[in-house]
């Protein structure tokens, strides 16, 4: 299969330039044989150089059931481990304390808090912005971190239980349980006693009730079913995680068909265990901040 | 880039013979394929038989049936343009993931997630960082949780039914392909899928024989129907988490 139009020339020299040809020639048009500039080709021979040096330094070839592994045992690994132990020793500098302290400790101490806080707000950042937001104010379901409406308690050891072990976390054998009853949809609750017990707790938190709706059916309902949790003035209790039902605060809104929701087919909002995925120091640092945030106690 | 002197003595060298690559188009590409395969088979034949390659780890298994249905919508719906899964040994990345990704991780995923692009988040280690709840709504609307994330929404995965019919079929092709499922799990693929979505199923026993430590729940809160979002949330759920890490020996596995 040869090209018509392309017939073999003997190299020769083009006179314009004084450059030899290649010898090919298309349509009459003929390829000068311009060598390679020289800095050019020398590049070239020093990078086929620093690759043989590469290949001695760096693991690079395979053998029959190993590699190469270098001169110097470089693996990317093993930089990293050192990288990351250089780290854990700069921050055990700034303050060695935080490993041992007790979190009370740690607050008393400006130092220690200084870092504690800086840590735990880049955790926070990471871990714990997708659901209580940025600054910790939350979304419906996830609660603000910012108020002392707390759940589960908001004082030092209560913050980092919940953040080690997290809420109803099955996983985690500690995990806080606390189960608010579909006392609807179990059939504890007929739909006209929901709605009464609902106007009562409505009525703790003074917000606005149906017409007519009848208070007095609704707290003998709520004594019956909700005050062992909930308490028989509606205060909560953090042992069980039974949230404060006289606020102003509602995890998942205060408008009558929610709280019927919450009432028909009940809430298990689910918080992960940290403990399996951060160092006890960062949930320190977590837990601090998250005191910090506004309502520590 | 001369022709060399035997060329005009009338009995051509192997380096006179240029011309017929290139008089050739055909020849030219099969002559490029070849001189290409060559340093193909140098840098990814011996990943093939190297035993270092896989670190020896405990906890992988394969995906159950229902991981599996959510990885093929996870790649059906491109999650992988935006998401990586793959945590490179690099301080920072370790700081923000854990522990970076073994190969280990990704030897039962056919064809692996790793990625290159990360507008969103690596998920190598997703599981368990957020409950399925969180997962739901934020499949369904994202920023409605997360006001600056630019991820489009996936609502429809909550109200389409999981399709169950493929997945027998689907495992068959992974065991080709080289994963350990047996004839047993095969052939118990769809109950196996049902069995984790409702811990209180009659096989749910099998399978957490076929599939230790498988996660089993109601994954998207809808009892009454497997859809996509199950799968998928169960697929997302059990990024990262197979591996021990307490039994993994890191000096053993520089490389």
């Amino acid at each position: 299969m040869t090209n018509p139009n392309h017939t073999a020339h003997e190299p020769d020299f083009d006179a314009v330039t004084g450059q030899s040809t290649t010898g090919h020639s298309w349509d009459g048009i003929r390829e000068l044989n311009t060598p390679l500039p020289r800095w050019w080709l020398w590049t070239f021979y020093v990078t086929i150089l620093w690759s043989i040096g590469y290949w001695l330094v760096y693991p690079a070839w395979p053998l029959i059931s190993s590699h190469t592994t270098g001169l110097f045992g470089y693996s990317s690994r093993a930089a990293v481990a050192v990288e990351v132990q250089a780290l854990e020793q700069r921050r055990d500098q700034q303050a060695a304390g935080l490993k041992t302290a007790s979190l009370e400790e740690i607050k008393a101490s400006p130092d220690m808090l200084r870092v504690a806080l800086a840590r735990g707000k880049a955790s926070f950042a990471e871990n714990c912005v997708g659901c209580h937001g940025q600054g910790g104010t939350g979304a419906p379901s996830y609660p603000n971190l910012t108020d002392d409406d707390w759940i589960w308690g908001g004082a030092l050891k209560d913050i980092e239980a919940t953040i080690q072990h997290g809420i109803r976390w099955t996983q985690n054998a500690d995990t806080r349980m606390g189960e608010m009853l579909a006392f609807g949809r179990q059939g504890m609750l007929k739909k006209d006693e929901i709605e009464q017990v609902v106007d009562f707790v409505r009525s703790l938190a003074k917000l606005d009730t149906a017409k007519g709706a009848n208070l007095a059916a609704g707290k003998t309902l709520y004594d019956a079913n909700c005050a062992s949790c909930h308490g028989e003035a509606g205060k909560g209790n953090r042992e069980v995680g039974a949230p404060d039902l006289t606020d102003a605060i509602w995890l998942y809104g205060s408008s009558r068909e929610a709280m019927i929701e919450s009432v028909h087919n009940g809430r298990a909002g689910i918080m992960p265990a940290w403990a399996s995925r951060l160092d006890p120091v960062t949930i320190k640092a977590l837990t601090v901040y998250v005191h910090s945030l506004g309502g520590g106690q | 880039m001369s022709t060399s002197p035997q060329a005009q003595t009338g009995k051509p060298s192997l380096w006179a013979r240029h011309k017929i690559f290139e008089t050739n188009s055909i020849l030219l590409i099969l002559g490029i394929l070849i001189v290409v395969s060559i340093g193909g088979l140098v840098e990814i034949a011996p990943l093939f038989y190297l035993r270092s390659t896989i670190e020896k780890v405990e906890g992988m298994r394969p995906y159950t049936p229902l991981e599996l249905a959510g990885r093929a919508i996870y790649v059906r719906e491109g999650c992988y343009n935006c998401h990586s899964q793959m945590i490179r040994p690099l301080r920072d990345e370790i700081e923000r993931y854990g522990h970076f990704s073994l190969a280990a991780e990704s030897m039962y995923d056919k064809p692996f997630q790793w990625g290159s692009k990360r507008t969103g988040p690596d998920l190598a280690r997703v599981g368990g960082k957020y409950s399925d709840a969180w997962q739901l709504q934020h499949l369904n609307a994202p920023r409605s949780l997360v006001p600056q994330s630019i991820m489009p929404g996936y609502p429809f995965l909550a109200t389409t039914e999981l399709d169950v019919n493929r997945i027998a079929q689907e495992m068959r092709v992974n065991r080709m392909s080289g994963v350990p499922y047996t004839d047993e799990m095969i052939a118990n693929a769809v109950t196996d899928l049902r069995a984790q979505v409702d811990p209180d199923h009659p096989q749910a026993d099998a399978f957490q024989k076929r599939y230790p430590k498988a996660a089993s729940r109601d994954f998207d809160g809808n009892p009454q129907r497997i859809t996509e979002a199950d799968a998928m949330i169960a697929y997302l759920q059990m990024l990262g988490t197979l591996v021990d890490f307490k039994k993994y020996d890191n000096k053993a596995n520089l490389r």
